[in-house]
């Protein structure tokens, strides 16, 4: 029997050896940038060096085809060196601006929309879903694959006030992350406990910690031991499904979609701030989600015509004021928006700032 | 010969349309693998009930407790066999990329040729935490699969209560924003904790992610315990001649609209001659005018980071950004780059022995006080710390004296 190989613990890996050479001559002696056109960056070095990069959108979940007809681009149109942004989009790095030309068509006549740079909707922060996750309300690459073939245009055309950055969730945990619009799975039915399995598969005392509003206590349910839920506390915030799959929280036909805006990692003009809850309720309709497309459209719209330039989705409807934001969406304001969780009151109006 | 495809009448409606579609890159993949054939059977039952199939289990590799994503069908016939036998196992490999998410060609061919031979051949580039997740294997071939791929001088990334794969920006790689080396600074911090990654057993998920400047592309302030954000001391500067032109080409309407009028705190002023005045005590380095006009406008010269910590979302007390822990160190000696390693490393075993089990860094500080946790790692409280002072007098300040004398000799120090 021959030892079993143990890994080399290399962690992450050094940068230098994938670096294009350009990129690597003039590590931290960047000058300035511009954007000649959507989805082309044009950077120059201290040196005088330019390189030029054409960032495409990908459906993240790429196919191993997929994936070498990108390489085989890159190899023949560009100089063999790709990266990826945050947002799944690929980037080709070329130092000669006649190869932008021949690079942004070849990668057009083979599907791949340029763009995701300066002011656009860029590719949707995707997460795994029925595709692969354990606990999903819904599916990832659907959704985001739905929801970019209707804003397609705001990928390639760049005419927003400022970037905006969409997110998609599976479920509450928000692995997609904050955005200027996210897309969330909003439970509204509390668990259906399967009483048979849960003393089998759950540690009983850390899914009771688990709950955010000690709804979840030991029960004994025909004679075996078991969980019970407060329905008149519980929130359906799912907290307790991932520790304990008999804690069914997915419903088909309860778990829906609530919108939420105004999220912004950024520090430039205002401080970072999470997105808010504006709509709620939103079917969860596979394969293409309707609803949810036909509301993101509305707030994008109205942001589209009403927003100055360089302001965010959250900026712009801070300066204009909650009211004309639902006004202005069309969306309806309901008491679900009046925050009641901790420190709540720092979520209301405490002045007699009110616009006319 | 790969098995019979199944009917997927509506996977098959998210293969029209102008963006690329997944369901396309599936079907391809299916021609001649058995394991999308069911994947796309199951996807498609998904599509249908509404409902995930998925469960979680055990599979890892040798010599690690974490990193791979295991997933076994749920959807089973009566009989208890699999519905879909070939994609009865799923499992996903997390990998770390380069720090910036750079490749050559050969290196990802290469991944594709060991994803071909062991796995489904389908890879996310890439997931929420910044893996490289190849996904779609067998629990029998996550082994050889690993060892390829460690091979090759890539590993394993974080999964469960760990250090999670970290992430950095583009940053001096391509970007005149830069205000650190992040990829260095990423690959230390993570490269240092790698026992604490592959080896599951703090409270909960730890997570790094390093922003060059405060834009901070990595999403750090909401995402990550220890977020390092590139920031600078001195004046931020300014070509006057290319300030000129910019207002000569774009207007002054829309210089003081898009800029002047911007500023958070009122410390610009554009003056009689198309000049620009920049009171820069008064800056907060929020970014905004060097965006606008980023070739007039720059960082300073004597840079460094801000580390904020215990960003994270929802559960289980509601959203958290992280906070300023320390509001500027120099980052550029091998002396800065250890400070920043002690100080990681302090507050990793800080966490892993003081938070309560599934508890992160920002929920820890929430319930024993910032004060608390800044004497646990051995940091001094600073002004910068906070939005405001303390609206309540629900505090005992017995030893009044005695802290004010601390402030003095830290100012006296300084």
């Amino acid at each position: 029997m021959s030892e079993p190989r143990m890994p080399i613990e290399s962690g992450v890996p050094e940068m230098e050896p994938y670096l294009h050479p350009v990129l690597k001559k003039n590590y931290g002696q960047w000058a300035w940038h511009e954007r000649p056109r959507p989805g082309v960056l044009h950077h120059v070095a201290k040196s005088g060096d330019d390189i030029w990069t054409v960032r495409a959108g990908t459906q993240r979940q790429l196919d191993l085809y997929t994936i070498r007809k990108l390489m085989d681009i890159a190899d023949e149109f560009a100089e063999g060196y790709v990266r990826f942004t945050i947002r799944s989009n690929i980037e080709f790095m070329v130092s000669e601006e006649s190869k932008v030309q021949p690079l942004i068509d070849k990668l057009e006549s083979e599907g791949f929309p340029i763009g995701g740079t300066g002011n656009s909707v860029s590719m949707i922060a995707h997460t795994q879903g029925w595709l692969h996750c354990d606990i999903p309300g819904t599916d990832a690459s659907g959704a985001v694959k739905a929801l970019m073939d209707d804003l397609y245009d705001e990928f390639v055309k760049e005419e927003m006030p400022n970037r905006v950055r969409i997110t998609t969730s599976c479920c509450q945990i928000n692995c997609g992350g904050q955005g200027d619009i996210a897309i969330n799975i909003q439970h509204t039915k509390p668990p259906k406990i399967d009483h048979t399995q849960v003393a089998n598969v759950c540690e009983r005392p850390s899914v009771v910690a688990r709950c955010p509003v000690a709804a979840i206590r030991p029960a004994m349910v025909n004679g075996k031991p078991s969980l019970e839920v407060d329905e008149k506390k519980c929130i359906c915030c799912g907290a307790c499904f991932p520790p304990c799959p008999p804690m069914q929280i997915n419903d088909p036909e309860h778990s829906k979609f609530a919108i939420w805006v105004g999220g912004k990692n950024s520090n430039a003009r205002s401080k970072p701030t999470f997105h808010k809850l504006v709509a709620a309720g939103v079917p969860n309709n596979p394969p293409r989600w309707p609803e949810v497309s036909s509301i993101v459209k509305q707030i994008l719209g109205a942001y589209k015509a009403d927003a100055k330039d360089w302001e965010r989705i959250g900026e712009w409807a801070e300066r204009i004021g909650w009211p004309k934001f639902f006004e202005k969406t069309g969306l309806p304001f309901t008491k679900y928006h009046i925050d009641n969780w901790r420190g709540s009151r720092n979520n209301l109006n405490a002045s007699a700032h009110i616009r006319f | 010969m790969a098995k019979q495809m199944h009917d997927t009448p509506m996977l098959d409606q998210l293969e029209s349309g102008p963006w690329p579609s997944f369901v396309t890159g599936l079907k391809r993949l299916a021609k001649d693998n058995d394991m999308m054939v069911d994947l796309l059977g199951q996807l498609e039952t998904s599509y249908e009930t509404r409902k995930g199939y998925w469960k979680g289990g055990t599979v890892g590799v040798i010599g690690y407790g974490g990193g791979i994503i295991p997933r076994f069908t749920e959807l089973k016939g009566d009989d208890g066999q699999a519905l879909f036998p070939a994609a009865a196992e799923f499992h996903t490999l997390r990998v770390m990329p380069p720090p910036g998410m750079h490749y050559d060609t050969n290196t990802i061919r290469k991944f594709c040729d060991i994803w071909e031979k062991y796995g489904s051949g389908l890879i996310a580039f890439h997931g929420q935490s910044g893996d490289i997740m190849f996904q779609g294997c067998s629990t029998d071939n996550v082994q050889p699969a690993f060892d390829a791929i460690n091979e090759m001088g890539f590993d394993l990334g974080g999964a469960g209560p760990a250090v999670r794969t970290g992430m950095s920006c583009v940053g001096a790689a391509r970007c005149e924003n830069s205000c650190v080396d992040e990829g260095r600074t990423m690959r230390m911090l993570v490269n240092n904790a790698l026992d604490d990654m592959h080896r599951p057993a703090l409270p909960y998920k730890f997570k790094y992610k390093v922003s060059g400047c405060p834009n901070d592309c990595m999403n750090s302030v909401q995402r990550a315990d220890l977020a390092t954000i590139g920031t600078w001391r001195d004046d931020m500067k300014v070509d006057q001649d290319e300030v000129k032109k910019f207002v000569g080409a774009r207007g002054r309407k829309y210089v003081i609209d898009n800029v002047i009028t911007r500023c958070p705190t009122q410390a610009l002023s554009l003056n009689d001659d198309d000049t620009l005045a920049v009171d820069n005590p008064s800056c907060v380095r929020c970014m905004h005018c060097i965006n606008v006009m980023n070739k007039a406008l720059s960082p300073g010269d004597d840079k460094g980071i801000t580390l904020l910590c215990g960003g994270k979302r929802t559960l289980k007390i509601g959203d958290l950004m992280g906070t300023v822990i320390v509001p500027f160190h120099k980052l550029e000696t091998d002396e800065d780059f250890e400070w920043l390693e002690e100080l990681a490393t302090e507050i990793l075993d800080f966490f892993a022995e003081n938070a309560l089990e599934h508890e992160r860094t920002g929920e820890m500080i929430e319930r024993i006080g910032l004060v608390n946790f800044l004497e646990g790692v051995g940091l001094e409280i600073d002004p910068n710390m906070i939005e405001r002072p303390r609206m309540n007098p629900y505090v005992r300040t017995d030893e009044w004296d005695e802290e004010a004398a601390k402030w003095a000799e830290r100012k006296a120090a300084q």
